[in-house]
């Protein structure tokens, strides 16, 4: 197999925080009824996390993790490299219950948002509460940045991860840029 | 003349001055200043010229209420007009022109207006420019644009950048004079999350000029005391430079942050558009000066009362040498004794009340100024400057002058009316006040939330209290009313003591003289930016305007971009007088926001340049480009369009990506089609219902091309649907139609059949897929190897999956070209590998990429339609011909009772043919068959269009499909075609299947 490339292969900007490509993340779209205890188990175990996330809840990082996208819908992150086995491990410990898991790994960009004011980077095209009060670590919103779709959370003290659709992913490099660009610090937080 | 008093003013540092150009001219002024304050100290009193008349016209006002100085400010790609110099921070460097002014601002041709002012009333251009009607558009019109608007529009983009921010508090305060500093404190201190905004980069408002005691220590100490509390509080943010713009429903308010304006030398945006959401909004918005309406009330020189204070105390210039005052109210007695007390010359206070002031007309008697009550200012004398004022009594027609007051400047009062935009933008209600004469804010008609509770609370002067102890009860009690509506318990914690009001109460004075003559009341100046006057309300009344908001638009009261913040309760108190009414019962004019005219930048944001839009982009889109890719928009994706070679025109290069195609082999990135995977037991009934065909009699590993209308039955989307598994399916969809077409299936799913056991994913971005086309396509294929794509291993209609060349292949053997074709999916990340890697296994085969272009003609050569050419929404597969594909077996599709409607069952519904011209052209796009006779409308009579036209290589000739009404049943029958050039061409009718109607190509 040839190498695979992600989006914008790394690219990253320094402005009064950093914004960077993340490069490829397996990342897995499960949809099903997520009270369903069986399901539970083989995401937990796929991912490697201990349960399943509350509403708007990260559990995990991008290197075996879940996310909550909507009340029947999970985002499940794995190793770039082990996706396929996953989405096929899934697909055979689930067999005949209904639910949906595809590989949407290379439909997506990753981007990292690190450094002191990165709450505001965020704040800037998020319609989103992004206060220390209201927003703290594992806490993820599924929304829209600026013109685009998009899902973030925090993964740590001025640390959050923000993914999209690939086709987009120049105008949220760009869009996340220029909200980090010195001279825009808002003070706020 | 204006001039720089020696007493320095409170917020202008002398030691350091500041360069500025007005007009081209160098001038000084001290940091600190404003514009205004600076022209102003270079005895620039007037500024500009009015819209209709070209008055002369000066400043008049000291803050955001200013309707004339407004000025074109910078030059390049920091031009902007409209600026308002009262708001404007000096800073080293800045040019200003002044606007409306034709050739200077001294000499103006456009002033000769003026002299036909008694014919420019009211609704001048209404009765004048309506007949004769055919020169409206020649005459007239060109005529007024070209005369219209102030300033200049820019020329060059704008150099700055600007972002928007969003922002969710408690309470939000608007206004950071004493009254919001106490309500943010109030609230701050129940725990409340707080933000309060300043527009000017000052806090505390009128109070330190207007001076007075808080808690026993000088306002403006009480002030530093307050911010520096405010400053403690972790839960408060205090910015300055922001102003409240708009209120809207759910609390949520813009806040306008002008970053740089003062210091256009910073890397930062220029402006910042706060995007808030507040559970309570407390306006401490204060209160704006009234001016009086005497003759001549519009001489450069004639300034609101307070403004002159202002500038005397906080930038140290005194606006004339000799002011006289003239008021209706107390509060105008400050000024005289202000600028007494800093040694300007005050030759008298006009009073319009038979009885005068209270104890502030004793301090003027006693400061040894001249107090004249009951009387008037007659006429103000001056052209371009005040030179003195015509003294006379207030009851009376002005017409028994007592004597001429000479004067460079006169400071008018007529009361104060508080700031209520904000209060009202979201529906608050206003009630009328006796005694101070002004629309308060009515708080039990406030603007409320979702909940029917209110989410706006005033305070201070925005509620009407103009005493400075009285505002701080007020605004002490409305910021622990709006933490308490916040779920916050307030403090009990005693407001501050402030002075107590004690002045006699103000008369309303809406005409001075009461009974003004004509040719006073037409010199009059309500709105001094768009000239309107006294007479021309009283016209508009008797003219039968009774609606405040109808004689608004008459007259162009308060339409300027001050939107009447002056003008305003003047205009319509002369309208309830003229009609005989209450003022209360004619009412305001609605006001709306922003509270004053907000950068357009701000309003963009981030969304300029490479960030204005989103462009998708497919993982192949960089080779695109690399190779001098034309492209053509498609959606939000840009999509190679043609790739021209050398000097080839687009059209050469289109007919050479056909002719290569057809004959050796063609690659196309057809990354873009949406994708959609449908998964779960109720799948092939849910398809069903979604297409027009049968779904689920499709066998895995077979694909079928399938219809999808809409619920009226209009066509929607079409594509091919693979099966993968038995409860799984691949539904492919237009390139623009993905996102669409994916909500549309969620959404029945969702509302309609939710009890069905079917999940959807989009996964049109997961796959890179490429389209290898021509009869040389599977040579190279093989190529590349691993996969057996033999006649008989993949038939037509069929897909498959493997590793091919090394790459995780979905192949899809189908064609939209009718030549031997395959769609060859790959994970995203490999896509342009996989590109390259075909590129170069084709270069022997003569592969060449082709655009959309090429693939449109291949597809109407093969009679094929296109979503979007000939669909537009209001088309049925049955108008296409396409009737093999809706299933006749099925009960039920979306579509299919929409499709029964009388109108769409009708066999005089125009239909798909091929058309063909005799000589052998291009029809034009969308051009009509034609007949003889005229429709309703006087139209030529139409019984087709066109939907389709190419320049075929492969037929040498012209080809097009079209619906023209019984088309079918009229083959070899030539039709009119009208051209855009008035003439037409004739055009026969024929098959629309150019290409290899037996299929034989794309089944080798």
């Amino acid at each position: 197999m040839s190498e695979a490339i992600s989006v914008l292969a790394g690219a990253n900007t320094e402005g009064f925080c950093r914004v960077s490509e993340l490069g490829l993340h397996g990342m897995i779209t499960v949809r099903g009824d997520l009270s369903n205890a069986d399901l539970a188990k083989a995401l937990c175990a796929v991912a490697g996390v201990d349960a399943l996330p509350e509403v708007r809840k990260m559990v995990g990082g991008l290197e075996g993790g879940i996310a909550w996208m909507s009340p029947d819908e999970l985002m499940v992150f794995v190793p770039y490299a082990q996706v396929v086995d996953k989405v096929d491990e899934l697909n055979s410990t689930l067999a005949g219950s209904h639910f949906l898991a595809v590989n949407v790994s290379d439909a997506r960009a990753v981007f990292g948002i690190d450094g002191a004011g990165a709450r505001e980077v965020i704040a800037k095209v998020a319609p989103v509460d992004m206060s220390p009060e209201a927003f703290t670590t594992g806490d993820l919103r599924r929304t829209r940045i600026a013109q685009v779709a998009a899902a973030f959370w925090m993964a740590g003290d001025d640390s959050f991860r923000l993914i999209c659709f690939r086709s987009v992913g120049d105008y949220a490099f760009k869009l996340l840029s220029v909200s980090a660009a010195k001279g825009g610090e808002v003070g706020y937080f | 003349m204006s001039t720089r008093l020696s007493k320095a003013g409170r917020l202008v540092d002398t030691s350091k001055s500041v360069a500025f150009t007005f007009n081209g001219k160098k001038m000084q002024g001290h940091a600190g200043d404003t514009l205004a304050s600076a022209l102003l100290a270079n005895d620039q009193m007037m500024v500009g010229r009015s819209f209709k008349y070209h008055r002369p016209r000066g400043i008049v006002a000291s803050g955001a209420e200013e309707p004339n100085a407004l000025v074109n400010l910078g030059s390049g790609n920091t031009f902007e007009p409209n600026q308002r110099t009262t708001t404007t921070e000096l800073f080293d460097g800045l040019s200003a022109t002044s606007q409306n002014h034709w050739p200077s601002l001294d000499f103006d041709i456009g002033a000769v207006n003026g002299l036909f002012a008694n014919y420019l009333t009211a609704g001048f251009y209404y009765k004048m420019f309506i007949h004769p009607r055919p020169l409206w558009k020649y005459v007239y019109e060109p005529f007024i644009r070209q005369s219209a608007g102030l300033g200049k529009a820019p020329k060059d983009t704008d150099g700055d950048r600007y972002e928007h921010f969003y922002a969710y508090v408690d309470v939000a305060v608007i206004g950071g004079g004493v009254a919001g500093l106490q309500a943010a404190l109030a609230a701050g201190e129940a725990g409340a999350k707080v933000l309060l905004m300043e527009q000017t980069a000052h806090f505390g408002g009128r109070a330190p000029v207007d001076g007075g005691t808080i808690d026993g220590i000088e306002a403006e100490t009480w002030i530093a005391g307050a911010l520096a509390r405010l400053d403690e509080m972790p839960n408060v943010t205090v910015r300055r430079r922001m102003m409240g713009a708009g209120v809207y429903d759910h609390g949520y308010l813009l806040g306008y942050e002008r970053v740089k304006d003062h210091a256009p030398e910073l890397d930062a945006p220029r402006h910042r558009l706060w995007r808030i959401r507040a559970k309570q909004i407390v306006t401490a918005t204060g209160a704006i000066e009234r001016p009086i309406s005497f003759a001549g009330n519009d001489i450069p020189g004639v300034m609101l009362a307070s403004a002159v204070r202002d500038y005397a105390v906080n930038y140290g210039v005194a606006v004339g040498q000799k002011t006289v005052v003239v008021t209706n109210n107390d509060d105008g007695y400050r000024t005289a004794l202000k600028l007494k007390e800093l040694g300007v010359d005050v030759p008298a206070i006009i009073d319009a009340r038979e009885d005068g002031a209270g104890a502030l007309a004793d301090a003027a008697r006693k400061a040894g100024i001249r107090v004249e009550p009951g009387k008037a200012i007659a006429k103000v004398k001056g052209g371009k400057r005040v030179e003195g004022v015509e003294l006379c009594r207030m009851q009376g027609n002005g017409g028994a002058v007592i004597e001429t007051i000479k004067c460079d400047a006169v400071a008018m009062s007529g009361g104060w009316s508080p700031v209520v935009h904000l209060w009202s933008h979201c529906g608050g209600k206003l009630v009328w006040d006796e005694v101070e004469s002004h629309f308060k804010p009515d708080p039990d008609r406030a603007p409320t939330n979702q909940d029917g509770k209110p989410f706006v609370i005033t305070a201070g002067s925005a509620s009407g209290p103009l005493g400075l102890g009285e505002v701080l009860a007020d605004a002490d009690a409305a910021g622990k009313k709006a933490a308490e509506a916040a779920g916050f318990t307030a403090a009990s914690t005693p407001a501050p003591n402030g002075d107590a009001r004690d002045e006699k109460p103000m008369q309303p004075v809406w005409m001075m003289p009461s009974d003004a003559v004509y040719n006073l009341r037409m010199k009059m100046w309500l709105d001094y930016q768009n000239d309107v006057k006294v007479s021309d309300v009283q016209l508009a009344a008797r003219e039968g305007y009774e609606s405040v908001e109808h004689t608004k638009r008459y007259t162009t009261l308060g339409m300027a971009t001050d939107q009447g913040k002056l003008s305003n309760i003047n205009g319509l108190a002369i309208l309830a007088d003229t009609l005989g009414a209450e003022i209360p019962q004619v009412g305001t004019t609605t006001f709306r926001p922003p509270y004053t005219p907000i950068s357009m930048g701000s309003i963009g944001g981030e969304a300029r340049g490479d960030t204005f839009q989103p462009i998708r982009h497919t993982p192949i889109q960089q080779w695109h480009i690399d190779n001098g890719a034309y492209m053509e928009p498609v959606g939000h994706w840009r999509r190679p369009y043609t790739f021209p070679r050398g000097s080839e025109t687009y059209e050469q290069a289109v007919n050479r990506e056909i002719t290569n195609t057809r004959t050796n082999v063609g690659l196309l990135d057809a990354s873009t089609l949406g994708k959609i995977i449908v998964k779960g037991p109720d799948a092939a009934k849910f398809l069903d219902l979604m297409y027009t065909n049968m779904m689920s009699t499709l066998k895995p590993g077979k694909c079928r091309y399938g219809l999808m209308c809409n619920e009226n039955g209009f066509l929607m989307d079409d594509g091919v649907v693979a099966r993968l598994d038995e409860e799984t399916f691949l539904v492919h969809t237009t390139s623009g139609g993905a996102a669409h077409t994916h909500a549309h299936m969620e959404e029945w799913l969702q509302t309609e059949w939710w009890d069905m056991k079917v999940y959807t994913a989009d996964v049109t971005e997961q796959y890179a897929q490429i389209a290898i086309v021509g009869p040389k396509a599977r040579k190279v294929l093989e190529q590349l190897g691993g996969m057996d794509l033999s006649k008989d291993a993949l038939k037509f209609m069929e897909w498959t999956q493997g590793k091919l060349g090394g790459f995780d292949a979905r192949i899809f053997r189908i064609s939209f070209s009718g030549e031997l074709s395959y769609e060859i999916a790959v994970p995203a990340s490999q896509g342009r590998a996989f590109w390259d890697a075909l590129m170069e296994a084709g270069e022997e085969h003569g592969v060449m990429p082709y655009g959309t272009e090429c693939l449109h003609v291949m597809r109407a050569e093969k009679g094929f339609i296109m979503i979007g050419d000939e669909t537009d929404g209001t088309v049925i597969p049955q108008d296409l011909g396409l009737n093999w594909a809706i299933s006749k077996k099925k009960e039920d599709f979306i579509g299919k009772r929409g499709q029964q409607r009388t109108f769409l069952a009708s066999e005089d519904r125009w239909q798909l043919v091929g058309l063909e011209t005799v000589d052998g052209s291009v029809l034009p796009d969308g051009a009509y068959a034609v007949v003889h006779g005229h429709n309703e409308n006087g139209q030529r009579t139409m019984i087709g269009r066109v939907t389709s036209t190419y320049y075929s290589p492969t037929l040498g000739r012209g080809i097009a499909m079209g619906l023209v009404k019984h088309g079918p049943e009229r083959m070899g029958e030539l039709v009119e075609f009208a051209k855009t050039d008035g003439s037409t061409v004739m055009a026969k009718i024929v098959d629309p299947v150019w290409y290899d109607k037996e299929g034989e190509k794309q089944n080798v």
